[in-house]
């Protein structure tokens, strides 16, 4: 592998600077000056307040350069002033459509650092509800692409559809549909209320046939082929280099799902398969989502079968006054967007002294330029769409 | 043919659109305010005050222990304790305010509450016209009683009035002997 | 996947003049970390990315940790001479361990899938010792997560293609992070303040 080196920059003094355009961009193929657009932060493209700078040479992009902090909320600092329980409600914010998994990453970083089991009962439902969200998430996403193609609503609407269902049982379960607040360290808060299960599976019975008309009304689409496939190609070398993680990762065709790298929870138990794409292209990503859903609902099926009776708390965690002991520890697990980990130092007083969020969504957006080169503008809209950024998580 | 494709989509729109004439689950709008799609039983808003009985001073649950003021993540509670004559605290709050502009719903304060006198509420109809004032609740605001949240989520408020009358009975139990040893010699105990 | 020492033993052989330490974790079940010195941080960093047995080719997390200097009081035996006899007494001794700055960087392989190697990168101290190598080079995600430790820490990395603040806007100017920044006096009314809220607010809002 060799060493990256940045294309088309030599070394900047590192001082507190703005970048200045050199000027050999300042002309375009016909010796006019680049045009310099800001895709600004109110933008109804760019998935929340998220700024790119492009110059564009006639349509084709030349240079884009990705700007935000526009929804940093320091997070980070904040978790240093208040004690661990109180930082989960502020997880849920992070990756605001993913509140469930947010919990669980956090919850598992928790449970590393202070050594606590989780009873049986609370991994089940952690499994089912964090499937459930990477349904809901990627019902979304596809919804949203389809939409910045130009689809007008409809689709988005049908996607919406089906994650209003979820979200209805996520409110039955733990009172909120998007900010659950739920798991907590050591299991889950709350348990079941009566008949949950039953309304579950008459949702995921509904899925199959929600993704088989997604299918039809999609896939052999014409526009959308033409619109997405050979656009925005990820090669593998970069993907790894660039750790980008998640469904764009694997559409580059590498294995990596962290579901089956780190043996975390018990996903051991469940046999799922790892879609991988041929060539990391935008309907590659498009496609990567689609099939994860179907393999979401395997384990789902499994999941709900299986559900053993028992406690969902570890009896022995305190609410209150909880102090684990001085050491560090980083918990990730697969998040519906990526690699969604969390690096905790205890020092043994009961706010942490260093809480780090590691965002997918962030890391994920180190190729946003690379993709986008040679590309014309409404095709930066749709590679920006197919990374699948939440800006909640992009800036804490 | 080039164009199947885009017919094949048009086909699922057809059936989404003339199916929601004919099939309810297809037709998902719901027109508010007139219609109210019903909200489940553990839909959680914002908190509220419970109090036992009638009389919303003397029944107040609450007993201005401070432990969700520290615990509120937002740090959306305010709490000033009673005071008697002498100058020490009494177990019932003063002030009781919080502040819903603040307020992130996230259920921690009861979760930590050790006298079940603080629950969560499912009201959402809640504008105001003031920023400051108006959305910061007072105790009188706050307080409702035991039937309404029996009302609004009957599984928790039977569990929570099990528990309740629980440690009432045990409490009367301790309290007989002791009572029986009090009366005086020659009584036998109960 | 091989040990910590084991590891070390042999980058310290790969690299020449490498000084590598293992720093030890206190919780139990948690994998401990190498601390490199900067001079050989990038050759170390290539070395664990390119040997056939580690392949250790995605860089996962970029951390910056700030250390406070700490004041540690020391109970001393002291022998001194009184009335002509030597004689051991008690002594507090007050010590200052100076600050630093962090990075910790946690590296995985994803062709051999195997477990993180936590990597530490120390600086001088808070104030004016604060340059580090980048390792952007070696693995280009730690291109956005350096710009946020610069940011927010005022860690310089030399070597980086592009060092500019990633959260706060350009013209910022302290470095948000740290453990003794200081919030700008701006106070906005909120009806329920608290704690070092309040002072602020009776600063502003005397009541």
């Amino acid at each position: 592998m060799v060493d990256f080196v940045h294309p088309n920059r030599s070394n900047l003094e590192t001082e507190n600077r703005r970048y200045r355009f050199q000027k050999a961009e300042r002309e375009d193929s016909e010796g006019q000056g680049v045009l310099e657009i800001s895709m600004g932060p109110q933008h109804p493209s760019t998935h929340g307040v998220f700024r790119m700078d492009v110059a564009l040479d006639g349509e084709t992009v030349v240079r884009l350069k990705p700007v935000f902090g526009y929804l940093h909320r320091n997070h980070e600092k904040i978790a240093e002033k208040t004690t661990y329980l109180s930082s989960m409600p502020y997880t849920d914010r992070l990756d605001y459509f993913c509140s469930m998994t947010n919990n669980w990453a956090y919850a598992l970083a928790v449970e590393k650092l202070a050594g606590l089991t989780v009873p049986e009962r609370a991994e089940y439902l952690r499994v089912i509800l964090g499937e459930l969200t990477r349904l809901q998430n990627h019902a979304c996403l596809m919804g949203f692409l389809l939409q910045d193609l130009g689809a007008m609503g409809t689709p988005l609407m049908y996607a919406f559809r089906e994650r209003e269902k979820i979200l209805d049982l996520f409110e039955s379960l733990s009172g909120s549909r998007m900010m659950c607040n739920y798991m907590r360290f050591g299991g889950c808060r709350v348990d079941l209320p009566a008949g949950w299960l039953d309304q579950v599976r008459q949702v995921t019975g509904g899925f199959g046939p929600f993704l088989d008309e997604f299918e039809q009304l999609l896939t052999t689409n014409e526009i959308l082929m033409a619109r997405l496939q050979g656009v925005g190609v990820l090669p593998r070398e970069l993907a790894i280099h660039a750790s980008i993680t998640g469904p764009v990762l694997r559409a580059s065709g590498v294995n990596y799902d962290i579901r089956k790298v780190d043996h975390y929870g018990i996903y051991d138990r469940f046999e799922f398969r790892v879609p991988l794409g041929d060539h990391g292209d935008c309907y590659d990503r498009f496609m990567m989502r689609l099939l994860e859903m179907r393999e979401s609902l395997r384990i789902l099926e499994a999941a709900m079968r299986d559900l053993p009776e028992g406690p969902i708390l570890d009896p022995k965690v305190k609410i209150r006054n909880f102090k684990p002991k001085p050491g560090e520890a980083y918990g990730r697990i697969e998040a519906p967007k990526g690699e969604l980990g969390f690096y905790l130092i205890s020092d043994g007083s009961a706010n942490p002294y260093r809480y780090r969020i590691r965002p997918p969504s962030l890391i994920n957006l180190t190729v946003l330029e690379d993709l986008c080169l040679g590309h014309k503008l409404a095709d930066v809209v749709i590679i920006l769409g197919s990374i699948d950024i939440v800006l909640g998580e992009v800036d804490r | 043919m080039w164009g199947q494709g885009i017919i094949k989509g048009l086909r699922v729109t057809a059936r989404n659109f003339f199916g929601s004439y004919f099939h309810k689950s297809r037709l998902v709008t719901v027109e508010y305010p007139e219609q109210k799609r019903p909200t489940p039983e553990n839909n959680r808003n914002f908190p509220f005050l419970v109090y036992d009985g009638d009389d919303p001073e003397k029944g107040l649950r609450c007993v201005a222990c401070k432990i969700c003021e520290k615990e509120c993540p937002p740090q959306c509670i305010y709490i000033v304790p009673e005071k008697d004559e002498r100058g020490r605290p009494r177990k019932h709050p003063h002030l009781f305010d919080i502040d819903i502009s603040v307020c992130m719903s996230c259920q921690i304060c009861v979760e930590v509450c050790p006298f079940d006198a603080i629950k969560m509420d499912q009201e959402y109809e809640l504008s105001r016209s003031n920023r400051f004032e108006g959305l910061l609740l007072h105790k009188r605001d706050l307080a409702k009683p035991n039937a309404y949240y029996r009302q609004i989520h009957p599984t928790e408020a039977s569990l929570v009035d099990a528990e309740l009358e629980q440690a009432r009975q045990q409490q009367a139990a301790k309290e007989k002997p002791a009572a029986g040893a009090t009366a005086g010699p020659g009584q036998p105990p109960q | 996947m091989e040990t910590l020492e084991q590891i070390k033993t042999r980058a310290e052989a790969a690299v020449p003049g490498a000084k590598l330490a293992v720093v030890a974790n206190g919780s139990a079940g948690n994998p401990d970390s190498l601390r490199v010195d900067s001079a050989s941080a990038v050759a170390v960093a290539r070395f664990l990315r390119d040997d056939s047995r580690l392949r250790l080719d995605y860089a996962s997390n970029v951390t910056g940790v700030d250390w406070l200097e700490k004041r540690v009081s020391e109970v001393v035996l002291v022998k001194k001479v009184v009335d002509e006899v030597e004689q051991e007494f008690e002594q507090t001794v007050e010590r200052v361990e100076p600050g630093y700055m962090e990075v910790v960087y946690h590296l995985y392989s994803m062709e051999l899938q195997q477990g993180p190697v936590v990597l530490r990168l120390r600086t001088g101290n808070r104030t004016d010792d604060v340059r580090v190598p980048s390792l952007t080079p070696v693995y280009r995600g730690a291109e956005l997560q350096e710009r946020e430790v610069y940011d927010l820490y005022g860690i310089v990395f030399e070597g980086h293609p592009d060092l500019r603040r990633l959260l706060m806007w350009p013209e910022f100017l302290d470095h948000p992070m740290r453990r003794d920044y200081v919030e700008p006096d701006d106070y906005e009314y909120e009806p329920t303040p608290h704690g070092e809220v309040l002072t602020k607010a009776k600063g502003h809002f005397p009541r």
